[in-house]
């Protein structure tokens, strides 16, 4: 095993822009997590995801609203 | 030297530009193509460069700037992406070749073609779209400012035009991105085509369209868009549906660094200040004996481009003579814009064209009209 595996938030993109549009608004608000690969077990339009704590996803979810982000999915996965 | 050729590139830059590409070859990886912080850091100076370009050029959505290498491949990638066999084209005859050839070669395969013919002084006549308008008309492409007489065209006008009759409108600003006012959403543009390296003051190998959100265009270039790699089409959605291949991110990051110059100094100032330039070159040289002008070079709106000619000397000798003996760049020929060379009546001897940057000085200024005049008592 090449890390622990922890629950955390995923959140995927159609397009790279979201994705990054994502990164801009979260970092601007203060929300914790970052973009990372997609993990295999999902797919997504976009090869980068956010993935950030799990508690995370109302403030989350606020800055995608705020930031009129448009993804794929948002879900919580072990990875 | 005085370099006065800014309107073929901007030479003359701030020096956060060039700083900007040493560092980004320093610090950036491949954009778009995975999740490390190098190549994340090329992503966010890539998109970073997007928002500035969206901004300053009044694009809707920074998503749909999407980047290329110049121009002319921007322009090939509208015209090409949105026209075909069977539809009508409208252009004009100030139009550079980046927009010409295209439309010549799809004329070849079955589109139909209007050039708006320009009068003696390279003007066109903004009554004659109307008067081309067909049923099966599908767009107008015209510039924003010529890059032969720094002449502009009414482009909120056309574009109410295009607006009024449901066709598609292309804005080559090549020559005004970072010079005039351009609002790609004020003008109505289904597309405005820029380079980076003229008015926006970034490297070469830089340029890109903005697509407005209800235009969809063809791909040019199709292959590696670091999404979707098991589908067999390239992804549609902007702005990777039109950036196959790696960008040049190194090259965005100086862009970046040349608009943002732009916004901190304020585009109109920096206008002003190279057509005060301009206007002084034209004040000196218009009464010189010898020497004619071109296009309308008391316009209230222009660029700082002035086209010329002495006597009925070779263009390309005299550019050659103020390089040799001034020390003054100038750039002599055709421009890459046959058909208003064939309005103004200098296909055979070409023109003399100065361009001026806010970079310049008025002691530049000064001895490009001595030169002239000195020139002017050879003839």
């Amino acid at each position: 095993m090449l890390r622990k595996p922890q629950l955390r938030l995923v959140v995927t993109f159609p397009t790279t822009a979201e994705a990054l549009k994502t990164e801009q608004a979260a970092r601007a608000q203060g929300v914790e997590g970052r973009l990372i690969p997609v993990p295999r077990q999902i797919s997504a339009g976009c090869g980068l995801a956010w993935s950030g704590p799990p508690e995370t996803e109302p403030a989350l979810r606020a800055v995608l609203e705020r930031a009129k982000v448009e993804t794929e999915q948002v879900l919580t996965l072990t990875i | 030297m005085i370099y006065l050729d800014s309107a073929a590139t901007s030479f003359l830059k701030p020096p956060c530009v060039a700083q900007a590409v040493f560092e980004a070859m320093n610090t950036l990886g491949s954009p778009g193509r995975g999740a490390h912080p190098l190549t994340l850091a090329a992503s966010r100076t890539v998109w970073e460069c997007r928002e500035a370009v969206a901004q300053l050029l009044g694009a809707a959505d920074p998503a749909r700037v999407c980047f290329t290498p110049n121009s002319t491949a921007a322009l090939n990638t509208a015209i090409c992406g949105l026209f075909g066999p069977g539809d009508h084209v409208i252009t004009t005859a100030v139009e550079h070749n980046s927009v010409l050839r295209p439309l010549y070669r799809l004329e070849e395969r079955g589109l139909e073609l209007t050039i708006l013919p320009a009068d003696a002084r390279g003007m066109i006549c903004c009554e004659d779209f109307a008067r081309a308008l067909r049923p099966n008309t599908r767009g107008v492409v015209c510039n924003h400012a010529s890059n032969v007489t720094g002449n502009v065209l009414d482009v909120e006008r056309i574009g109410a035009f295009c607006r009024e009759h449901g066709v598609y409108f292309v804005v080559d600003v090549s020559q005004s991105a970072g010079v005039l006012e351009v609002n790609q959403q004020a003008m109505g543009a289904s597309v405005v085509c820029f380079t980076g390296h003229k008015g926006l003051l970034g490297p070469q190998g830089t340029g890109g369209l903005c697509v407005a959100p209800n235009v969809t265009l063809r791909p040019l270039v199709v292959g590696g868009s670091g999404v979707h790699s098991y589908d067999r089409r390239h992804p549609a959605q902007l702005p990777e549906g039109l950036e196959a291949g790696t960008l040049n991110a190194h090259g965005l990051a100086g862009l970046l660094a040349g608009v943002r110059y732009i916004q901190e100094q304020g585009r109109e100032e920096l206008y002003h200040r190279e057509m005060e330039l301009s206007s002084a070159f034209i004040q000196g040289v218009r009464k010189v004996r010898g020497v004619t002008l071109y296009g309308d070079v008391d316009a209230p709106e222009r660029t700082a481009v002035v086209s010329f000619n002495l006597g009925e000397e070779d263009a390309g000798v005299v550019a050659d003579v103020l390089a040799q003996e001034f020390g003054i760049c100038t750039r002599a020929g055709a421009h890459c814009a046959p058909l208003i060379h064939e309005a103004l009546g200098t296909s055979r001897q070409g023109a003399v064209r100065v361009s001026f940057s806010h970079m310049n000085t008025m002691e530049e200024v000064k001895r490009a009209v001595e030169a002239v005049e000195e020139l002017a008592r050879r003839l």
